[in-house]
Parts: structure tokens; sequence; C-alpha cells
């Protein structure tokens, strides 16, 4: 028999980590650091981390690395960049980070088109800090601080980032992913490698991708995947969003979803993923 | 003697699972049950029965890289999805 999937990422120092049961965070972590190792980029890549439940891999991540303050990971990322232009440079923040404590800083990197990738890991929580509403939430999503729900007319409406940095002029490739089942675990890691392409040819590219946050949401974990199929996902599409600076419809992306998610099924089984 | 062929098989590291489950309604032929017992931790884990096909779903859905997955050279016709 042949080895097809490795336990971790090369690029990752340990099998251990300190996140909950069922965060579909490391899923995330997994997918990018496959895409840098599979493209040969190891040596050239260079991280900006945020601050979240995310912020306890920068000490067993195997790539270069620089911790940025809440929201602030793009603007470093672009100073990064530009002092050694031949670096893969690229952040990874949550949405609390990236859509609340620092909105402008990635709306003005894409704006600029500067050639640096953007992760946005979304659950829709603060996880780190207790469960409280982002500016991501959904309309009716319970958190800490909306226990009977996220209310339109209390609480505003959500901002989807992904949508919104898809109509920047400065944005070259611009993807949702999730991490709700394998298929989607593989096909996002496949965002990954387009994005950091994207970066090769000199254009910005960003990743956002949910992830499963039960003890946020106060689910059991075995119910954190549809849980946010029916919440997050609902709200979020998943898809390519905009590619080569073509921007895709709602309707284009549901429909590629459909075909993509029963590709996935008859791949399981007829025998496997590529992992 | 088991009457299913396995056309793949997995490594469990039993010692990193968190008992979340996420594998078990991921494996499409229904091979991984939780433990009645626990790890360390004080987790169930999965235990594999016969029949897997080696499909890496359970590794690609698993938060703890508890998995390593192993697959039968097929013919490059069966081919998998990239
Ligand atoms: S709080 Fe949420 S995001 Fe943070 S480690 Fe736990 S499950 Fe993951
Ligand atoms: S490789 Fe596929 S068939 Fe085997 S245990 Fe994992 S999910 Fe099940
Ligand atoms: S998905 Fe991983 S951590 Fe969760 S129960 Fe299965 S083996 Fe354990």
């Amino acid at each position: 028999m042949k080895l097809v999937g490795q336990q971790k990422p090369e690029l990752l120092l340990t099998e251990t980590h300190h996140m909950c049961p069922g965060c579909g965070e490391p899923l995330a972590l997994r997918g990018y650091l496959e895409a840098i190792q599979e493209l040969g980029l190891s040596q050239r890549a260079i991280a900006v981390a945020g601050i979240g439940c995310y912020t306890s891999f920068s000490m067993t991540t195997d790539v270069d690395l620089v911790q940025a303050l809440h929201g602030r990971a793009p603007s470093v990322a672009t100073g990064v960049k530009r002092m050694l232009p031949d670096s893969i440079v690229f952040t990874v923040q949550g949405d609390g980070d990236m859509v609340n404590e620092g909105l402008q800083e990635v709306l003005h990197t894409a704006a600029r088109g500067e050639a640096v990738t953007c992760i946005l890991l979304n659950n829709g929580v603060f996880g780190e800090t207790g469960g409280h509403m982002t500016a991501t939430s959904v309309i009716g999503q319970r958190t800490k601080n909306t226990l009977d729900g996220r209310d339109a007319d209390y609480h505003g409406y959500p901002i989807l980032i992904g949508d919104l940095l898809a109509q920047l002029q400065g944005a070259a490739y611009v993807a949702r992913g999730s991490v709700h089942n394998a298929g989607a675990v593989a096909r996002t890691k496949r965002m990954f490698k387009r994005a950091f392409q994207t970066q090769m040819d000199g254009g910005f590219s960003f990743v956002e991708v949910l992830t499963m946050c039960p003890t946020g949401w106060f689910i059991p974990t075995s119910e954190g995947p549809d849980y946010m199929s029916a919440t997050l996902g609902e709200v979020h599409i998943m898809g390519e969003l905009k590619v080569d600076g073509v921007v895709k419809s709602t309707d284009e992306l549901h429909e590629e979803n459909v075909r993509k998610a029963a590709e996935m099924e008859q791949a399981l089984a007829r025998g496997g993923i590529d992992t | 003697m088991s009457t299913v062929k396995s056309k793949g098989t997995v490594t469990i590291a039993v010692e990193t699972c968190k008992g979340c489950e996420l594998c078990i309604p991921a494996c499409p032929p229904a091979v991984l049950t939780m433990s009645s017992t626990v790890n360390h931790l004080g987790y169930h884990y999965p235990e594999l029965a016969d029949g897997c096909t080696g499909c890496a779903a359970c590794l690609l859905i698993c938060p703890d890289f508890v998995f390593e997955v192993f697959r039968e050279a097929r013919s490059p016709a069966a081919g998998a999805a990239t």
C-alpha cells in the first residue's frame, strides 16, 4: 500500500496543538501549509499572523513569520513584500481581527493591488476571547452577546468581506472556501494554490475560509459542520468569487457548488480524494 | 475471518485525538466507530473496522492530525479527484 496522506503538514512542527475539539482552523492551516510546500515556496514564504486562536500556531509553523497587531497584518505584509519582492507573503487573520479590528487595512491593501495573499479564517465569532459577535456573524446567529441571535435592527447587518473585496479593482483573485466536509477541504486547498499563483503573477489575492467554532457557537463538536453550512454558509457563499479580475454572480457560485459537491461524491465512491 | 476486502488503511494516533467525532460521518464506507475506552486526554477515539478504501476523507476532516492514509495502487483509469 502507498502512503497517500501524511498525518500533519510537513511545515508544521508538531501534531499536537491547543485548539478546541472540532475547531475548523487547523483544517485551513493544513491547506495553506501543504499548498506552499507543494508549490515549492517554503523557503520564500513569509507569514504575517494576526491575533486569534490560530496565533498559537505562530510558534509551530515552519515558515518565517512576523507577528502583527490586531487587524494590521495586511499593512505589515505590504511592508515585507515591498522590501523583499521575491518573497511570498501571506497574512493569517480571523474575522474579528480582519473585519472588525482592522477592516481598512485589508481594503486598502486589496485596492492598492499589493502582491500579497490575505487569508481569513471566518467563524463569525471572536473565538479567542469567548465567542461574542463579529462583523461577519449572520442574522440570527447566537453568540455570547447576541443570545437571542443577531438582530439586524439592533446589531446591523453582516459584512460579506469576500464579496466586498471582489468589487475592488485592485483584487485579482478572491475565493471563499469552507471546511465543512472533506470535499470542501480539498477544494479550499486548490483555492490557496491559485491565490499563491496569483501573487507570483503580481496580483493581490484573498482566500476566506469558513471554519467551525463549536466552542463559540455553544454546540456539540459533531454538529459543527452542519450548523456552519446552515448559518454562515447560507450567507457567505462558498466559491471562487473573482478569477482573473472577473466577478461571478451568486447563481454561478451556487451552480458550481452543486457540481463540485457531486464530483466529490463520485471521487469518494471511486475510492479517494488527493489530499 | 473477515470477508470485507480493504483497498486502503489508516493509522490512528489515538493519543492526539480530541474526540470531536467529525471523522465518523465523513467516512463513506462507515468503517470508523468511536471507542468505548478513552485516551490519556480523556477522549474517546475512532477505531477502524475492515473495508477502508483509503479515500482520505477522515484525514481531510480531522482537526487534530490523527490519521495517516494508505491506498492500494490502482490503475490510472480509476483516477482520484484532484
Ligand atoms: S474558540 Fe473556536 S476558533 Fe478558537 S480554538 Fe476553540 S473552536 Fe477554534
Ligand atoms: S480512508 Fe476513507 S474509508 Fe478509510 S477510514 Fe478514512 S474515511 Fe474511512
Ligand atoms: S476527527 Fe480526529 S480528533 Fe476528531 S474524533 Fe476523529 S480522529 Fe479524533
